[in-house]
C-alpha cells in the first residue's frame, strides 16, 4: 500500500522534503510500520519523532489522521481505512507549545 | 591575508560571520538550521572546514550537523546518545534521586590531531566520544561511573557537561567541568577520571569546599602554557598552576565574581577575560555597564574594558560558551549576548564594536583563525 505522509515543516527541511512523503509499506499500516518506513527511507529523521531505543513518541509530536488524535494509540493498532488506502494522510504534528 | 570565521548559536539558529584579517568588514550568513536551539558550533584545528555543530529543539531532540566546506552545506550525521550500562541515579532539585535522562549536546570539541575525532558533552551530565566524523557515539563512562556521580546535582539551566578542554601539550589529559558537580581531569584519554575541585568553595552547598557539588561555569587554558587553568565558577574567578589539582581565587578587584564565560588570550597566557554579571539571580551587568575584564597579571588586577560597549541601559547576559578569542598576531576578542549582538576587539579589548546585532539570544560563539 502507499501511505501519505505529512511530516511538520522543521522535519520536511531535514529530511530535504517538500510537501507529503509516500510510504509503500506492507503489510499491516500502524504507527510502527509508518515510522518504521519513514526512518529506513529517511535515516535522518530518527530520534525525531520518537525514541532512538523505547520508540516512545516524544512528547511534543503528535499523529492526526481523518480529524482525530492518534497519539496515544498503541503502535501496533491499525490506521484508519482513509490512510490505509491513501485517501487521507497520516499527519506527524509538532506540538503546539512553547516557542 | 588570514581570515576568521566566527560561529554563532543562537536559540533560533545558527549564524556564520566572516572577515578578512583587518576584522573591520564582516560578511553574515544565516539563519542555518533556522528555529532550531544552536547550542555549539566548533570547527577541526586540523581540517578547519569540518564543523560540527549541535542542534536541537524542544519538539524533536537531538541532531549533530557536520559541515565539510566550512559551512556551506551540512549533513546530518549520529544522534543517538546512549548512556553505557545502567544509567542509574543523580541527585534531583529537591535532593531524591533522579534517573539519567539524555537531554541535549552542550558542547562539542573536536580533537586537536584527527579531525574524525570529537567530544560531546551532555545533558545529563556525561562525555561522549566520536572516531568517525560524528556518525556514532559511544560513551566514556569512567566520568559518570567514578563515583561521585550520585552526588551531582543539576544547577539551574539543568545537569550539562559544558565544558571540555583539550590538553594541546598532552593528548590523553581531558578537563571537564559540570555544572553542579564541578570539574574533573583523564589523564588517559577519558577512562578514568578523578575530581579536580581542592580550593573551591562554594557557599551554596552543605559543605563548602566539598570534593564534588560545585557549579562551575567554564574553564580556559592558554595553549602556550596548558598546566595553568582558568575557571569562571558560579561565584568566584580562580586558578590553578597544576592542572587543576589545586585552586586558589583571583577575583581581586572584579565589581562582581559572578558570571560564566572566561577566556584567555592567545599569546599571551596571564592575559585573562571575564565579563563580570551582578548576582546569579540577576543575570545582567553591575550597573548596566557592558564591561568586559581583563587581567595581564594571571588574575588578582582587573581592569575594565569599555571603549564600544554600552556603557547604560545594558541588562544583557554573556552565556559560557558565547567568548573566544582568534590567533592572529593582534588577538581579536568576541563574546556574544543574550540581546543578540556580537561584540569583537582586534586589539586585545581595547576597543569594541558590534560586528552583528539583533540575532535571537546567543548560546555560543567560537572563533577559526584562516590562512
Amino acid at each position: 500500500m502507499t501511505i501519505r505522509v505529512l511530516l511538520p515543516a522543521h522535519l520536511r527541511h531535514l529530511a530535504r522534503v517538500k510537501g507529503e512523503v509516500e510510504l509503500t509499506i506492507d503489510g499491516p499500516i500502524t504507527q510502527r510500520s509508518v515510522l518504521d518506513t519513514l526512518e529506513a527511507a529517511y535515516p535522518m529523521l530518527r530520534g525525531t519523532v520518537r525514541d532512538h531505543s523505547t520508540k516512545q513518541r516524544r512528547p511534543f509530536v503528535r499523529f492526526f489522521a481523518c480529524e482525530q488524535d492518534l497519539s496515544h494509540e498503541a503502535p501496533d493498532t491499525p490506521l484508519p481505512e482513509a490512510v490505509v488506502t491513501g485517501a487521507e494522510p497520516f499527519l506527524i504534528v509538532g506540538a503546539m507549545a512553547g516557542g | 591575508m588570514a581570515s576568521v570565521r566566527v560561529l554563532v548559536g543562537t536559540r533560533k539558529g545558527a549564524f556564520i560571520l566572516m572577515a578578512d584579517g583587518k576584522r573591520d568588514q564582516w560578511e553574515v550568513t544565516g539563519p542555518h538550521f533556522a528555529g532550531w536551539e544552536m547550542y555549539h558550533l566548533k570547527g577541526s584545528s586540523v581540517d578547519p572546514n569540518r564543523i560540527y555543530a549541535s542542534q536541537s529543539s524542544g519538539w524533536f531532540g537531538q541532531l549533530i550537523q557536520r559541515s565539510d566546506d566550512g559551512g556551506n552545506s551540512w549533513e546530518p550525521v549520529g544522534n543517538e546518545f546512549v548512556y553505557d550500562g545502567v544509567p542509574g541515579t543523580h541527585q534531583w532539585y529537591d535532593g531524591t534521586q533522579h534517573p539519567w535522562e539524555f537531554n541535549r549536546v552542550w558542547h562539542l570539541e573536536p580533537s586537536l590531531t584527527d579531525p574524525d575525532v570529537v567530544y560531546a558533552g551532555v545533558e545529563d551530565a556525561a562525555l561522549f566520544r566520536s572516531s568517525d566524523g560524528g556518525h556514532s557515539w559511544q560513551e566514556l563512562s569512567g566520568l559518570r561511573k567514578h563515583g561521585s556521580g550520585p552526588l551531582w546535582q543539576p544547577g539551574a539551566g539543568g545537569m550539562c557537561l559544558h565544558t571540555i578542554v583539550l590538553d594541546p601539550s598532552n593528548a590523553g589529559r581531558i578537563v571537564v567541568a559540570i555544572s553542579a558537580a564541578g570539574a574533573f581531569r583523564s589523564d588517559d584519554g577519558g577512562t578514568t577520571w578523578q575530581p579536580i575541585n581542592r580550593g573551591l568553595r562554594s557557599e551554596g552547598i552543605p559543605d563548602a569546599d566539598a570534593e564534588v557539588g560545585h557549579c562551575v561555569h567554564n574553564i580556559a587554558i592558554s595553549p602556550a602554557r596548558p598546566g595553568v587553568l582558568f575557571m569562571q565558577k558560579h561565584w568566584d574567578v580562580m586558578r590553578s598552576d597544576d592542572g587543576g589539582d589545586n585552586w586558589h581565587e583571583i577575583s581581586g578587584n572584579l565589581p562582581s565574581d559572578f558570571g560564566f564565560p572566561i577566556a584567555v588570550h592567545s599569546h599571551e597566557p596571564d592575559t585573562v577575560y571575564v565579563v563580570p554579571i551582578k548576582s546569579d539571580s540577576e543575570h545582567f551587568p553591575p550597573d548596566g555597564r557592558l564591561r568586559v575584564y581583563r587581567s595581564r597579571s594571571g588574575g588578582h588586577e582587573w581592569e575594565a574594558l569599555t571603549n564600544g560597549l554600552p556603557q547604560e541601559n545594558c541588562y544583557v547576559n554573556i552565556l559560557r560558551d558565547a567568548m573566544a578569542v582568534d590567533t592572529l598576531d593582534s588577538c581579536g576578542i568576541y563574546f556574544g549576548t543574550t540581546g543578540g549582538q556580537v561584540y569583537a576587539s582586534a586589539d586585545g579589548g581595547d576597543n569594541w564594536r558590534a560586528i552583528v546585532r539583533d540575532l535571537p539570544p546567543v548560546l555560543s560563539v567560537e572563533v577559526q583563525t584562516l590562512p
